[in-house]
C-alpha cells in the first residue's frame, strides 16, 4: 500500500488537549510540516507562551521554553543574541501577544530580532475561560463583556500587523486565516515564508497572524466558527501580506 | 609621610563645575598609589544639579573601615555655600582651605587651622580660568603633608580623561601654584 | 597579583563579570547603578560579547531568561523599582531552575522613593520577592573589592545549583570608589548543563516547564527545590566576626551599614567597651548558626544596625531565638547611619571595662 500522507515526525503522536473545532492543532502541524521541510528541526528553539498553547512543547518535537505572559518575544531575544545560529520562533495567543506582551513585541520588532513570531488570533482569552482579548471585535459576547465589546468602555479592536509593519525592524508581516483548505495552504506558505527568511539570516523580524477559530467560548459549532472567521474577523482583520522583503 | 596611625577624612565641596570631583577622585588616586587605603565617596543625584557638589575621601594607614565622611578632618571649600554648609562638621584642630575668591564671609572657627586662598584668582592668573580646584588640592597637600604635589602631579594622567590630557601641563602648574602660596603666606602650617 | 586600580562599584561588578565569562548583560537604565550598565554597553562588544539595552526590567529579566535558557552565562543589573518589576521574571527562573546573576543596587522606597542609598529590599531579596515557595542566594559585599570577588562566586553558585543569584548592595557601594585587584578566581568544578536547549541535535527534545498540573508534580518539584535550598545551607553561608569572643554586645549588621559599625566598634573597644561585629555575607542563607552560637554567651546583648527600618532584624531574633536581647538601631528612606549614632547605642547597652 502507498503512503499518501503521514504526520510529520515533527508533530509528535499524541492526542492534544485542545477543544474541538479549535485552531492551534492545524497551526501546530503547519509550523512541525515547515520545520521538517526545511530540516531545521535540531536546531529550532521553540518559546511556548501563557495561553491555551502554553503545552505547545508536548506537541512539537523541538527543544522548548515556557515563559511568562507576553515575555516571549524579550525570551526569544535573548536566546537569539546567544545563539545566532539557531531558529528561534515565538508561539503567541492575542492575550499573550497583543495585551500583556504588547510592549514585549513592539521593542523585539522595533530591534529587529532575527525571530519568528506565529500569532495566534482568536478574539477571545480560551485558557481562562473566554475573557476579551485586545483583538474581540466589537459587539462580541465575552465572558467580560456580557453586553459586547464596546467601543465607549473597551476601546478597540487592535490590529497587530498594521502596527508592526510601519517599523522599519519587520521584514515580513502577514495576516492569514485557518477557515477553509484554500486559506489553510496560504498559512503554510506564509510560514515557510517566514522561517525561511531567518534560516538565510536576513535582517529583520517576521511574523504571520492567523485568525484562528474558538468554537467553544464563541459560542458557537466548529462550523459556525470557521464561517464567522470568513464572514467577520476578516472585515475588522483583513487578510493580506503587509509587508515582504524586497526580492533579490 | 606622617608617622604611626593616622585617619584622614575630608571633604570637598563647592558647586557643580568647580571640579571638586576631580580633584577628590586625584586626591584618592594619589593616595592609593602611595600605597595608603582609600576610599572616595561622591554625592550623587540631585544633589550634584544645580546645587552643591561634594564627595568625601578618607585616607589611612590602616583598612577603611566607614568610608562616610561625618566629621572630617580636613575641608576644602570652594564657594560660600559650602562653606556654610560643612564649617559646623570640621573636627576641632581640623585644617581648612576656603577659596577667599568667592567665599566673602569668615570661617567663624578659631579651633581650626584656616588657609585662605584665592584659588580663582590664581588660577586666572595663570590662564587656567578651571584650575581654582587645583589650585585648592595643591594648598590642601602642601599644608596636610601627607602626600607631595609632585605625588599627585604624577597621577594627574590616571584621573583626568584621556581627551584633556592637553590640559596636563596647565594643570600641574595650577596645582603647583597652589603649594607656593601656602609656602608664601603660611609658612608655619608647612613646617 | 594584579595591579590595585580606583574603581566604583558599579564599573567594578561589570568588570568582575566579565572576569567570570559573562555571555550576555541586558539591562535598563537606572539610578544609582547606571554606571554598571553604560560600562557593559562599552565593554562588552570589545569582549565579543552581548549587550541589550531592553525596554524595561521586566524585557531585561526575560532577555536574561532567554539567554540563560541556552546554557549562557547572562545578567543583569537594576535599583530597587526596577528590581520590583523583575520579581515575575525571577520567580519563573526559580521554577525552570534556570542559572543567572542579578544585582540590585539598591536606593530608598517605597515607591519611586529616592535614589539615595538604601537597605529597603532585605525582605524582597531573601524571601524571594516574587510569587511561590522559592530562595535566591543573596550576596551582600561590603567593599568594592569584595564586589569584585563575589561576582564571580555569583556566576558559579548560579551554575552548580541552577539557581538565581541576587548580588545585593547600596547606592554607596556602586557609587563609592576604593582600589580594587582585578583578580580571577578559580572556577568551580561546575556539572555540563545538559539540560539548556541548544537544539536537539543527538538527543531528546529538551523542555524548560515550570507548569506542572498534574499527578502531584508540581508539590514533588517543591521538594526538590526545598531540598536544593537546605544544601545550599549547608555549604555556601557565609559570615565575617570581628571581637565576638569576650563581647558584652555585638552589632550584626551587612554591606555599607557593616562597614559603619565596625568603625563604631573600634571606636567602642578604645573607649573600653567589649564590643564585637558580625557581618553576613550570604543574606539567603542566613548565618543563624553563627549568631546562634553567639547568642549561647551569657549576658550579652544584640544590636542589629541597617539602613531600613528593620528587616534582617527579623532573622537576627530567630536566630537568637530568644537566648539574648536583640535590639534596632536603623535609618531608612536613604539615610545612612553614622559611626556616633552608633556608637550612643552601644555605649547605652554595654559598661565600659576598666581593666
Amino acid at each position: 500500500m502507498q503512503t499518501v500522507f503521514s504526520r510529520t515526525p515533527t508533530l509528535k503522536d499524541c492526542t492534544t488537549h485542545y477543544c474541538p473545532g479549535c485552531g492551534h492543532g492545524l497551526a501546530h502541524r503547519l509550523v512541525a510540516e515547515v520545520i521538517d521541510e526545511l530540516d531545521i528541526r535540531s536546531r529550532t528553539l521553540g518559546i511556548a507562551p501563557v495561553g491555551c498553547a502554553v503545552y505547545a512543547y508536548d506537541y512539537i518535537d523541538v527543544d522548548m521554553i515556557e515563559v511568562p505572559h507576553g515575555r516571549a518575544p524579550a525570551v526569544a531575544t535573548g536566546m537569539k543574541r546567544m545563539r545566532p545560529n539557531n531558529i528561534i520562533f515565538t508561539y503567541q495567543g492575542d492575550g499573550d501577544l497583543a495585551s500583556i506582551g504588547a510592549a514585549e513585541i513592539l521593542h523585539a520588532a522595533n530591534r529587529g530580532e532575527k525571530i519568528t513570531v506565529i500569532f495566534v488570533n482568536n478574539a477571545v482569552y480560551g485558557m481562562t475561560g473566554g475573557q476579551m482579548a485586545p483583538t474581540t471585535l466589537l459587539d462580541q459576547v465575552t465572558a467580560t463583556t456580557p453586553r459586547g465589546r464596546s467601543q465607549q468602555n473597551d476601546g478597540f479592536p487592535l490590529r497587530i500587523c498594521e502596527l508592526l509593519t510601519v517599523l522599519p525592524g519587520t521584514a515580513y508581516i502577514e495576516r492569514c486565516s485557518l477557515h477553509d483548505p484554500k486559506h489553510i495552504r496560504q498559512v503554510k506558505k506564509a510560514i515557510r515564508r517566514a522561517f525561511e527568511h531567518q534560516v538565510e539570516d536576513k535582517p529583520g523580524l517576521t511574523l504571520v497572524e492567523l485568525l484562528s477559530p474558538c468554537p467553544t467560548y464563541w459560542r458557537k459549532s466548529p462550523k459556525e466558527a470557521m464561517a464567522w472567521i470568513a464572514n467577520e474577523m476578516t472585515k475588522v482583520f483583513p487578510l493580506q501580506c503587509f509587508k515582504e522583503p524586497e526580492k533579490s | 609621610m606622617m608617622a604611626g596611625n593616622f585617619l584622614e577624612e575630608v571633604i570637598i565641596a563647592g558647586f557643580g563645575g568647580q571640579g571638586v570631583i576631580l580633584a577628590g577622585k586625584l586626591l584618592t588616586q594619589t593616595a592609593m598609589k602611595k600605597d595608603l587605603k582609600v576610599s572616595y565617596i561622591p554625592a550623587y543625584g540631585p544633589e550634584v544639579r544645580g546645587g552643591t557638589a561634594n564627595c568625601m575621601v578618607v585616607i589611612s594607614d590602616e583598612s577603611v573601615a566607614c568610608p562616610l565622611v561625618v566629621s572630617p578632618t580636613s575641608l576644602i571649600v570652594m564657594n560660600k555655600a559650602s562653606l556654610l554648609k560643612f564649617t559646623p562638621a570640621l573636627k576641632s584642630g581640623g585644617l581648612m582651605v576656603m577659596n577667599r575668591t568667592l567665599i566673602d564671609v569668615a570661617a567663624g572657627r578659631d579651633d581650626i587651622t584656616l588657609l585662605e586662598v584665592p584659588a580663582d584668582d590664581i588660577a586666572l592668573k595663570l590662564d587656567n580660568p578651571r584650575g581654582a580646584n587645583m589650585v585648592a588640592l595643591g594648598a590642601y597637600v602642601t599644608a596636610r603633608g601627607i602626600l607631595t604635589v609632585d605625588d599627585v602631579a604624577a597621577c594627574m594622567p590616571d584621573v583626568l580623561a584621556k581627551r584633556y590630557h592637553d590640559t596636563l601641563e596647565a594643570n600641574i602648574k595650577t596645582l603647583k601654584a597652589g603649594a607656593a602660596y601656602i609656602r608664601e603666606h603660611y609658612d608655619a602650617v608647612v613646617s | 597579583m594584579s595591579e590595585k586600580v580606583l574603581m566604583c562599584g558599579n564599573e567594578a561588578l561589570g568588570e568582575a563579570a566579565i572576569l567570570a565569562g559573562v555571555d550576555g548583560y541586558f539591562g535598563y537604565p537606572i539610578t544609582p547603578q547606571n554606571e554598571a550598565t553604560a560600562y557593559m554597553a562599552r565593554r562588552m562588544p570589545e569582549e565579543g560579547r552581548v549587550f541589550v539595552q531592553s525596554e524595561s526590567e521586566l524585557a531585561a529579566i526575560n532577555m536574561v531568561m532567554g539567554a540563560a535558557a541556552t546554557g549562557a552565562r547572562a545578567m543583569t543589573s537594576s535599583s530597587s523599582p526596577g528590581i520590583s518589576l523583575m520579581q515575575e521574571g525571577i520567580s519563573y527562573l526559580a521554577g525552570l531552575e534556570l542559572p543567572c546573576v542579578i544585582v540590585n543596587i539598591m536606593r530608598g522606597g517605597p515607591g519611586l522613593g529616592s535614589i539615595a542609598p538604601a537597605q529597603g529590599d532585605y525582605f524582597q531579596a531573601t524571601r524571594g520577592g516574587g510569587h511561590g515557595d522559592y530562595r535566591c542566594i543573596v550576596l551582600a559585599p561590603a567593599s568594592v573589592q569584595e564586589l569584585v570577588d563575589l561576582m564571580q562566586l555569583a556566576f558559579d553558585l548560579a551554575d552548580q545549583y541552577r539557581i538565581t543569584v541576587m548580588v545585593l548592595g547600596d547606592g554607596i557601594l556602586g557609587q563609592m570608589m576604593e582600589p580594587v585587584e582585578l583578580r580571577k578566581l578559580p572556577r568551580r568544578d561546575l556539572p555540563e548543563k545538559t539540560w539548556a536547549i541548544t537544539g536537539a541535535r543527538g538527543r531528546p527534545q529538551n523542555i524548560l516547564r515550570s507548569l506542572l498540573m498534574t499527578d502531584n508534580q508540581l508539590e514533588l518539584h517543591n521538594k526538590h527545590l526545598q531540598e536544593k535550598y537546605a544544601g545550599i545551607c549547608k555549604s555556601e553561608t557565609r559570615v565575617e566576626q570581628f571581637d565576638v569572643d569576650d563581647a558584652d554586645v555585638i552589632c550584626v549588621a551587612y554591606g555599607i551599614a557593616a562597614r559603619v559599625v565596625k568603625s563604631a566598634v573600634i571606636v567602642a573597644r578604645d573607649e573600653g567597651i567589649r564590643a564585637g561585629w558580625i557581618r553576613p555575607i550570604t543574606l539567603w542563607p542566613f548565618p543563624t548558626d553563627a549568631i546562634g552560637m553567639a547568642a549561647e554567651h551569657k549576658g550579652r546583648e544584640f544590636l542589629v544596625v541597617e539602613m531600613s527600618c528593620g528587616q534582617m532584624l527579623e532573622d537576627v531574633r530567630l536566630a537568637v531565638n530568644g537566648k539574648a536581647p536583640v535590639r534596632f538601631y536603623g535609618r531608612a528612606g536613604g539615610a545612612v547611619p553614622t559611626v556616633e549614632e552608633v556608637l550612643e547605642q552601644i555605649r547605652k547597652i554595654a559598661p565600659v571595662i576598666v581593666d
